[in-house]
């Protein structure tokens, strides 16, 4: 049963990344990219991984690809004037994609796992621990201080990002918040008994 | 019979779509008439009448409508994306349906009974969107693209705080299985012991933000019909029109089972001594949605920058000194330990 899920899921997200090329519409692409994310989160689930795999969903289907779509959809790119761009740039991308394809023959390939990391490959957690904490005890305990310091590189390329872009532009109107909330309904109106056939 | 049902795999199959049908015709049954319900408290708020025409006292109205649906011609826009066009509702609709896999209604009456319940929810729900932002693009048209926009936008926002509020009560029970938060909530004191009052707060905002994550008024924005005349759903016609509706009123009531196992102890009884069942369960979530209807009976559109402020500035921040506070509530065991429950 298991097996019959895993062929599933497999072909589901190299499909989803074959598409994810080939695709002539930027926005289809983006849906098989979706389409690889949630079949490699159902391949974690097969693993034993649910923490993990529901991370996935929630991180990169649910906001990432979200982000992604957002500027796909916005962009309005010529993509005939692209297609011969990239025709000619072709046999330099294949040359790449080769060696690159090479190194990880070559790398990979001479690689032999020993028995113990191959058990713990089939059981990545101890038993009975859930994985949920088997990883919290690992973030939160073991490498507390690694896990915090990430923390804070995101934090500083996050401040750095909002520093490059903001700018203050004093010619705009801005709207004050606080003002637009005490605003008073006695003193923004005034109520006039007008006559019939008369204006004010 | 029972060695068929637990060791072949037809037997499995076939027990576990014996069980699927068990949730899914019963709930979609309901929804029927919790729409019609919805439609006659916003009638009665407006003193109007509501649906009153089809069976007695209108009873059959969502049926009705429902046939109405189906026998309409399913109209394709000039330039739309068919593929897309078609898949966008069928998403909405599968997407608040699995997510109920995870819901249980008794001690042990759930479907899948995972560890991360909570976060497959969440999951699912985060995905919801991609029906509206799908539905939107591929429309070709102004209006469903900008009311997509704006509907993705206005999900995502309230995700953020409604996982900061989840996370609290995580915090509290010590497990992300439904059953479990359900459990930890069970106490001498009846209604008292459940999360609602240690988390107090939040359970208003969890309720506003739910508002907000089903595209309930007064955060209607996609569908304002000023501006927008339907949002996302201006192009569809006939069923897959009628799977939008069905998809996002799956999601609201599923955020009303949501609010009562989360804050208000799912099937527990809120009386010490009365039999704990899945009657306490359906009536929590029967008075949740009464709350859904009459927010949308009585309430005035949100801005949409007052929506955003909302979501960014003030309910993210309190969210999220929520859970330091829940933490250390929690390790210190503040409150009689009304925060600690992993150990009971």
């Amino acid at each position: 049963m298991s097996v019959f899920a895993f062929y599933l899921f497999a072909i589901c997200a190299l499909a989803g990344g074959l598409f994810t090329v080939i695709s002539r519409q930027p926005v289809h692409s983006v849906l098989w990219l979706i389409l690889a994310f949630l079949s490699s989160a159902g391949l974690f689930i097969l693993l034993g991984a649910e923490f993990v795999a529901m991370l996935l969903v929630i991180v990169y289907v649910g906001a990432v690809a979200v982000l992604f779509l957002f500027v796909v959809m916005m962009l309005d790119v010529d993509f005939a004037a692209l297609k011969a761009e990239m025709a000619k740039y072709m046999p330099l991308a294949l040359l790449i994609g080769v060696i690159i394809l090479m190194q990880f023959f070559l790398a990979f390939g001479a690689w032999q796992a020993n028995d113990v990391s191959r058990e713990l490959l089939a059981a990545p957690m101890p038993e009975n621990v859930h994985n949920t904490v088997a990883i919290s005890e690992l973030l939160y305990d073991k490498y507390f201080l690694l896990f915090q310091l990430a923390g804070l590189i995101l934090l500083v390329a996050m401040i750095g990002a909002i520093v490059l872009t903001i700018r203050h532009r004093k010619d705009i109107k801005r709207q004050n918040v606080l003002a637009q909330i005490y605003r008073d309904p006695a003193k923004a109106m005034e109520l006039r008994d007008v006559k019939p056939g008369q204006g004010l | 019979m029972a060695d068929f049902f637990s060791n072949t795999y037809l037997g499995i199959a076939l027990f576990l779509i014996g069980k699927v049908l068990l949730l899914v015709v019963p709930l979609l049954v309901a929804l029927a008439f919790l729409m019609y319900a919805d439609r006659k408290v916003w009638a009665a708020v407006q003193m109007r009448r509501g649906p009153n025409v089809v069976g007695v006292f209108g009873l059959l109205q969502s049926f009705a409508d429902f046939l109405k649906y189906m026998v309409k011609e399913v109209i394709f826009p000039a330039g739309a994306d068919r593929a897309v066009f078609l898949l966008a509702p069928m998403i909405t609709l599968v997407m608040s349906l699995i997510a109920w896999a995870v819901v249980p209604f008794n001690d042990g009456w759930v479907v899948s009974n995972i560890n991360v319940a909570i976060l497959y929810v969440l999951a699912v729900s985060s995905l919801e969107v991609y029906g509206v932002i799908m539905g939107g693009w591929a429309s070709n048209s102004k209006y469903p693209f900008l009311g997509s926009l704006r509907s993705a936008a206005q999900m995502i926002s309230y995700e953020v705080s409604i996982g900061l509020i989840i996370i609290g009560v995580i915090i509290s029970t010590g497990s992300m299985n439904l059953t479990d938060i359900v459990r930890a909530q069970d106490g001498d004191y009846g209604l008292f012991s459940w999360y609602w009052l240690p988390q107090f707060p939040m359970v208003f905002l969890f309720f506003i933000s739910a508002l907000a994550e089903t595209n309930r008024p007064p955060f209607d924005l996609p569908e304002a019909e000023s501006e927008l005349v339907a949002g996302y759903q201006v192009e569809y016609s006939s069923t897959p029109f009628l799977l939008f509706m069905i998809g996002e009123l799956t999601a609201v009531v599923l955020m009303c089972a949501l609010t009562s196992l989360l804050f208000f102890g799912g099937w527990l009884s809120p009386i010490p001594g009365l039999p704990d069942g899945v009657l306490w369960m359906v009536g929590k979530m029967l008075f949740v949605f009464f709350l859904f209807a009459m927010v949308k009976a009585i309430t005035p559109r949100y801005r949409y920058d007052q929506l955003m402020r909302l979501g960014w500035k003030i309910f993210l921040p309190m969210s999220l000194v929520w859970v330091v506070f829940v933490a250390f509530a929690a390790r210190f065991e503040w409150f009689w330990g009304a925060f600690a429950r992993w150990g009971s």
